[in-house]
């Protein structure tokens, strides 16, 4: 890197001695010396990598899921560092059988690592967040939804890159308040995570004045992963008769069952939640506000689509790279606190600049609604005004929060 | 249906004010990329109307056309080429080696070389368009998108809308000799005929930054409000200025409004209302018309200058992206 960046300054002032004049080279001086000494940016990235699929999982996760989002994103920050002279590294990690989060997260902090990016459930992000409390390091959350993270367990060193269960669950609402669609039909699954995401739509739907007429457990199994000869269970078929709804509500974050629904209730009702029409911070049809040029750039690179995951690790290793531009230095003493300022602001193919909000760390975002094929809308949906911003429409806003930084 | 009811008026409003301005009018054609028609629209501006529509390659984007007018050149962005066409037929006659993913392109004042932004490759690519040959290829930002050139052709500036630089390119050597950061997504920049100043557009940021050419430094940031209208919806992309330097337009995307700006104060004077998802702005060469792309509404709104008034709408094909007019 640094031998590059030196015959890159040699060629410069050879040409300028060829055709420039004095006063460019004057010019460019300032900007060349001021971190020429600081090295690479050390971005580390801990994740489990997906167990291999089944053989017939035909839309099984891909083995790099999130790392492939990672890499562009440094190759990104490098681009746009080569006018800063910024330069960028990604160390990734990824958990395999005994090794803990913990450990991982301290090894690389002890190699002077200071931001870390996690692909990890909340118990890990809190365990990394509090063992390298002190240290001056900044954790990004990019695949933990949980709203207790943004609540009572919140951490001052943590910033969330993905959207709360509460964001998620709000950009349903408020389509479903525009479109007039009141009586909801919630299924939920028997996970953990299934039963926080009925409890954040439970809020939602108190929010945006949508009525929950039925509420059922699903307890058929893992049918949506069941193979094309497993025989029909008829039950799971039966189960939503004698129901009054608009709309059938899935709250499956496993992907067991959730499209097991569409087309298999008793009465011809649409599905929405975790599977059907969903809340998703990126999808292969969304292709506005340049996002069309992140979905050919990524394909380039990875040989495969842009995921989720892919988005919120590359907004992750960005906003790093964003901060270190605006900041003009990679120094984390001064790249910390500036996160969490309303004057920095990642521009991120949504159409407008995004924010952490000071009050949880949650990034701000639009959010898009969209089903298997199609993008259907962008929320928060117009009309759904506040004073700061119609972003703070969705989530926990200021007034409501349990977030108390230490 | 009130659209069509409005086309029509405007028709007797534009040939009332013409007649009554005494204008000969001199007739231009102008040029309009439909960026997921794979089209071109040809505009004569004596009728306001569309005389014909050209297949072009896919995804055409910016667009210019030759100083004698007699061709037409076409960034088929999804076809890595630029498409070159005989203005006099509306056929592709030849395709430039223009790089991955060519956007924005602009054209030497002599006429060549052009000067290409690779979106998806993170360059900028200098073509000879006569030899078809590749002169230079200049690592820039992210994304690069916006292309302007100083009047005597000696700085490049390109914009890349990822890395939020305007990064300023010597045509001698093609080498970056200094970058500017401007606010997020910057589309477009312009210098003023006098080359003293920049004007380059923030698509996310909402602004559009002034820079003076000279110091390479941001001496100005214009913003935008329009009642009724959120800030994240205001969105600058298209910048043109006068060739006397007292107005400037520019394109505020989903806002569906042209500003009118006095390019001495940098006091917004007015928003006119345009089709939806206005981008791309195009004097005719006697600047009594502003044309716009209006991607959504798949139409061109035509501007008096003098009267800062929108006259006409015109439907085109799908998306239009780009638009250019002939010199003569």
């Amino acid at each position: 890197m640094n031998a590059s960046l030196l015959s890159r300054s040699a060629a410069l002032v050879l040409t300028l001695g060829l055709g420039g004049t004095a006063s460019l080279a004057l010019a460019q001086e300032p900007a060349a010396s001021a971190d020429a000494a600081t090295g690479d940016t050390h971005i580390g990235l801990i994740y489990r990598p997906e167990i291999a699929p089944s053989s017939y999982d035909a839309e099984a996760a891909p083995e790099d899921e999130g790392v492939a989002g990672a890499r562009m994103a440094v190759k990104d920050n490098n681009t746009t560092g080569r006018f800063t002279k910024h330069t960028y590294a990604l160390d990734e990690v990824a958990l395999t059988e005994g090794k803990s989060a913990v450990d991982s997260a301290r090894e690389l902090v002890g190699k002077g690592i200071r931001y870390l990016v996690l692909a990890l459930p909340a118990d890990e992000v809190l365990a990394v967040a509090d063992a390298v409390k002190g240290e001056q390091v900044t954790i990004f959350n990019t695949a933990a939804p949980d709203d207790r993270l943004r609540g009572a367990d919140c951490r001052k060193n943590v910033f969330h890159v993905i959207p709360s269960r509460a964001m998620q669950t709000d950009a349903l609402a408020q389509f479903f308040t525009l479109m007039r669609w009141r009586k909801m039909f919630l299924i939920v699954g028997p996970n953990e995570n299934d039963k926080l995401y009925a409890d954040a739509f439970r809020t939602s739907a108190k929010k945006f004045s949508l009525k929950i007429t039925a509420e059922k457990p699903w307890t058929f199994g893992p049918l949506a992963k069941a193979r094309g000869d497993t025989p029909t269970r008829s039950e799971a078929m039966v189960f939503t008769r004698g129901v009054d709804y608009d709309l059938a509500i899935v709250a499956d974050e496993a992907n067991d069952w959730g499209d097991y629904v569409p087309f298999r209730t008793v009465d011809p009702r649409p599905v929405a939640g975790t599977q059907g029409l969903i809340a998703a911070t990126w999808h292969p049809t969304l292709e506005t506000w340049g996002a069309a040029q992140a979905q050919n750039r990524f394909r380039r690179l990875a040989g495969r689509l842009m995921r989720p995951l892919d988005y919120q690790v590359w907004a992750a290793v960005r906003s790093v790279g964003e901060a270190a531009t605006q900041k003009k230095t990679a120094d984390p003493a001064v790249l910390a606190p500036y996160f969490a300022d309303p004057a920095f602001s990642l521009p991120a193919y949504k159409g407008v600049s995004l924010t952490y909000r000071p009050w949880d760390h949650q990034l701000r975002q639009p959010i898009i609604v969209v089903q298997p094929k199609a993008m259907v809308t962008v929320a928060p949906e117009q009309g759904f005004t506040h004073q700061r911003t119609p972003l703070d429409t969705l989530g926990t806003d200021l007034p409501e929060t349990t977030c108390k930084f230490s | 249906m009130s659209r069509g009811f409005k086309a029509g008026v405007s028709v007797a409003t534009i040939v009332g004010a013409t007649m009554a301005l005494g204008v000969s009018a001199q007739a231009y054609t102008v040029y309009v990329t439909n960026e997921k028609g794979n089209s071109v629209s040809v505009i004569d501006t004596a009728t306001m109307a569309v005389t014909g529509t050209w297949k072009v390659g896919r995804r055409p984007r910016g667009v210019t056309t030759s100083k004698d007018g007699k061709e037409l050149f076409v960034c088929a962005s999804d076809d890595d080429r630029i498409d070159v066409l005989d203005t006099a037929t509306g056929k592709v006659v030849r395709s430039l080696r223009s790089g991955p993913d060519p956007e924005q392109f602009i054209l030497g004042p002599g006429g060549n070389p052009l000067y290409v932004a690779n979106e998806d490759d993170s360059q900028v690519t200098v073509i000879d368009i006569e030899k078809n040959k590749v002169l230079a290829e200049v690592p820039v930002g992210v994304e690069p998108e916006g292309m302007g050139l100083s009047p005597d052709g000696k700085i490049l500036v390109n914009t890349s809308e990822t890395t939020n630089m305007a990064h300023f390119i010597d045509t001698t050597t093609f080498q970056v000799i200094d970058n500017v950061l401007v606010d997020a997504r910057p589309r477009f920049a312009e210098f003023t005929s006098d080359g003293k100043f920049l004007w380059v557009s923030a698509e996310v940021g909402g602004t559009i930054s002034i820079i003076d050419v000279a110091a390479r430094r941001v001496i100005k940031k214009i913003t935008f409000k329009i009642p009724g209208v959120n800030d994240e919806a205001i969105q600058p992309v298209g910048i043109r200025i006068t060739k006397d330097g007292t107005k400037a337009f520019a394109a505020l995307g989903p806002a569906n409004r042209i500003a009118v700006i006095d390019a001495k104060t940098y006091e917004v004077q007015k928003y006119l209302p345009v089709g939806q998802r206005v981008w791309q702005l195009a004097f005719t060469p006697d600047q009594k018309f502003l044309f716009s792309t209006n991607g959504s509404s798949n139409d061109v709104s035509v501007v008096d200058v003098e009267a800062d008034k929108v006259i006409k709408s015109i439907p085109v094909g799908l998306l239009p992206w780009g638009v250019a007019v002939s010199p003569n």
